[in-house]
């Protein structure tokens, strides 16, 4: 192909490119600041925040929706990193028997359909008076996350020299030490890299609420499958862009953790 | 170098604990219930109801979720391809800003933009429309199987792509230096050499979708409620509007057959791998 030819056809490639990734939420955009818009209109007659107000009303749900789902992400990312990281470090660095057998089961929440499990640790939640509870959701949201954690844990720390620790030990640094002040700080990126994955994943999460923490506990996806299964765009656009934030925030922010080399390793 | 055997079980006892307890106990509820009526007697009728009920949706899933994972391969492939070989830097700095943004967008907002961009009304038929290749009287909406197709691909090839190209850029270079000097097309070193030798990173990427995608309620809820549909949206109606818990337990069992033939599929690759080093 001559290279006068390139330009033309890399642009009109990242232009459709770019179409595909930035149309439907340039819709969404859109719905959320349309007060009328009607077929066959390419875009909405009447313009305006009326819906907004409806949304962030002091008598609206939408805002106590999602600090109790921000909340509710943070506790379980603060369960999963307390569970995966020794369980990732003795993956990685331990002689552990049936190794692929216990990374498998790691897997296991995410590999069966949610939905059955669900009702079943509502049953037994319900023995607990754990339904209807934020620590019941949290627990719910921590199995689901513990695959990205595990896995993730693992291939940050299968991914430090093992040399380094080597050094540590020889120059009199005790195991312990040389752990928290060798290995973990050099694991540290990918480690925040899973708890990332496991917020976003809690955030996002919203079978598991619906069975266990309805309706007491309403989350925002929850609030936003409600307003969009009624036929309210503009209610469940305006929520759904309010869930986009911290994700498109944490996009921009991953770029220095999500490591090339961490990626490569994963199951491993 | 690292703990010892007992130590290292230690470790791994509480995170398996958790998972023992909030996952394989239910998930034991789930099986047996699969198994059994409403009286707990033991039955093979749940399996008998969802065949006479769901062999088309189940059909249906199979075929959604490898076409979503053929097309994701494909796009990861040509993303990384292209950060890898490309020869325009501005290009692939473009391609490398636009390719992540789903990456992080929670499935449910996902759904809920596809619900309006490509509906009949949507802002991809009516943009069609405004550049003259498509008639408005021609227009069709994709909300059915090939809107979660879509959703599914655009949801998930950042997160493939993202562990293709971190794989590609620790390529050894000099290899492809070589096929290059030596006049090798760049199509032809991506699938000759580079992609052999990313095929294990791919293969995890694309089961880790595979149980994603067999896992999500709200992709096909919201964009395709109406029959044939995917085995999740069929279990949730068996127990909101039937309240028939064996026939959705009997098809969790099937859809849990399907993701374990993919992670057999991969740990086979696996092994076959490691026999062959």
């Amino acid at each position: 192909m001559s290279a006068s030819f390139r330009w033309p056809l890399r642009a009109i490639l990242l232009g459709l490119f770019a179409f595909a990734i930035f149309g439907p939420l340039a819709n969404l955009l859109i719905w959320s600041v349309a007060e009328a818009w009607f077929w066959p209109n390419k875009l909405p007659s009447q313009w305006g925040f009326r819906f907004w107000e409806v949304v962030f009303r002091p008598s609206g749900r939408a805002m106590e929706s999602l600090w109790l789902s921000v909340w509710i992400a943070l506790l379980t990312t603060a369960c999963a990193l307390a569970l995966s990281i020794p369980a990732g470090y003795a993956l990685a660095r331990g002689k552990l028997p049936w190794r692929p057998l216990v990374l498998l089961l790691f897997l296991l929440p995410q590999a069966f359909p949610s939905l059955p499990v669900y009702i079943n640790i509502a049953r037994i939640f319900f023995t607990f008076d754990l339904n209807g509870t934020v620590p019941g959701v949290v627990l719910v949201h921590t199995v689901h996350g513990l695959v990205y954690s595990v896995w993730i844990a693992t291939a940050a720390f299968a991914a430090i020299e093992p040399e380094l620790e080597q050094a540590a030990r020889n120059m009199g640094a005790t195991a312990p030490r040389t752990f928290f002040e060798v290995t973990l700080p050099l694991a540290a990126p990918g480690l925040v890299a899973s708890a990332i994955f496991v917020f976003l994943e809690s955030l996002d999460e919203f079978t598991g609420s619906f069975f266990v923490g309805a309706p007491e506990v309403r989350t925002l996806p929850l609030l936003l499958y409600n307003a969009s299964a009624g036929g309210n765009i503009q209610i469940a656009s305006i929520s759904a862009l309010i869930l986009l934030v911290p994700s498109v925030a944490f996009m921009l922010l991953v770029e220095r953790f999500l490591k090339g080399e961490v990626m490569a390793k994963l199951g491993r | 170098m690292g703990p010892n055997r007992n130590i290292s079980i230690l470790l791994t006892v509480p995170a398996l604990l958790v998972v023992a307890l909030l996952f394989i106990y239910p998930l034991g509820f789930s099986l047996v219930g699969a198994f059994q009526d409403k009286a707990g007697v033991w039955t093979l009728g749940n399996f008998g109801r969802a065949w006479e009920l769901y062999r088309l949706d189940t059909a249906f899933t199979v075929v959604i979720v490898l076409v979503s994972c053929v097309l994701i391969a494909l796009m990861s492939i040509a993303i990384g391809g292209y950060l890898t070989l490309g020869e325009s830097p501005l290009a692939k700095s473009i391609l490398g800003f636009l390719y992540r943004w789903p990456l992080f967008i929670p499935f449910i907002v996902a759904a809920q933009c596809m619900r309006t961009f490509i509906a009949r009304n949507g802002m991809m038929n009516m943009t069609l429309v405004y550049f003259g290749i498509l008639d408005l009287d021609q227009v069709q909406g994709f909300l059915d199987w090939r809107g979660i197709v879509f959703t599914f691909v655009w949801k998930q090839t950042p997160f493939v792509a993202l562990m293709v190209a971190g794989a590609m850029a620790g390529l050894d270079r000099a290899t492809i230096e070589a096929a290059r000097n030596l006049g090798a097309s760049r199509l032809r070193i991506l699938v000759e050499i580079v992609v052999p030798q990313v095929s294990r990173t791919l293969a995890v990427g694309l089961v880790l979708s595979f149980v994603t995608m067999m896992s999500v309620l709200s992709v096909p809820l919201m964009l395709s409620g109406q029959s044939p549909s995917m085995l999740t949206v069929n279990m949730a109606w068996r127990i909101n509007s039937v309240g028939d818990y064996g026939t959705a337990n009997a098809l969790g069992f099937v859809s849990y057959l399907m993701t374990g033939f993919a992670a057999w599929f991969y740990l086979r690759h696996g092994m076959r791998e490691k026999a062959g080093q």
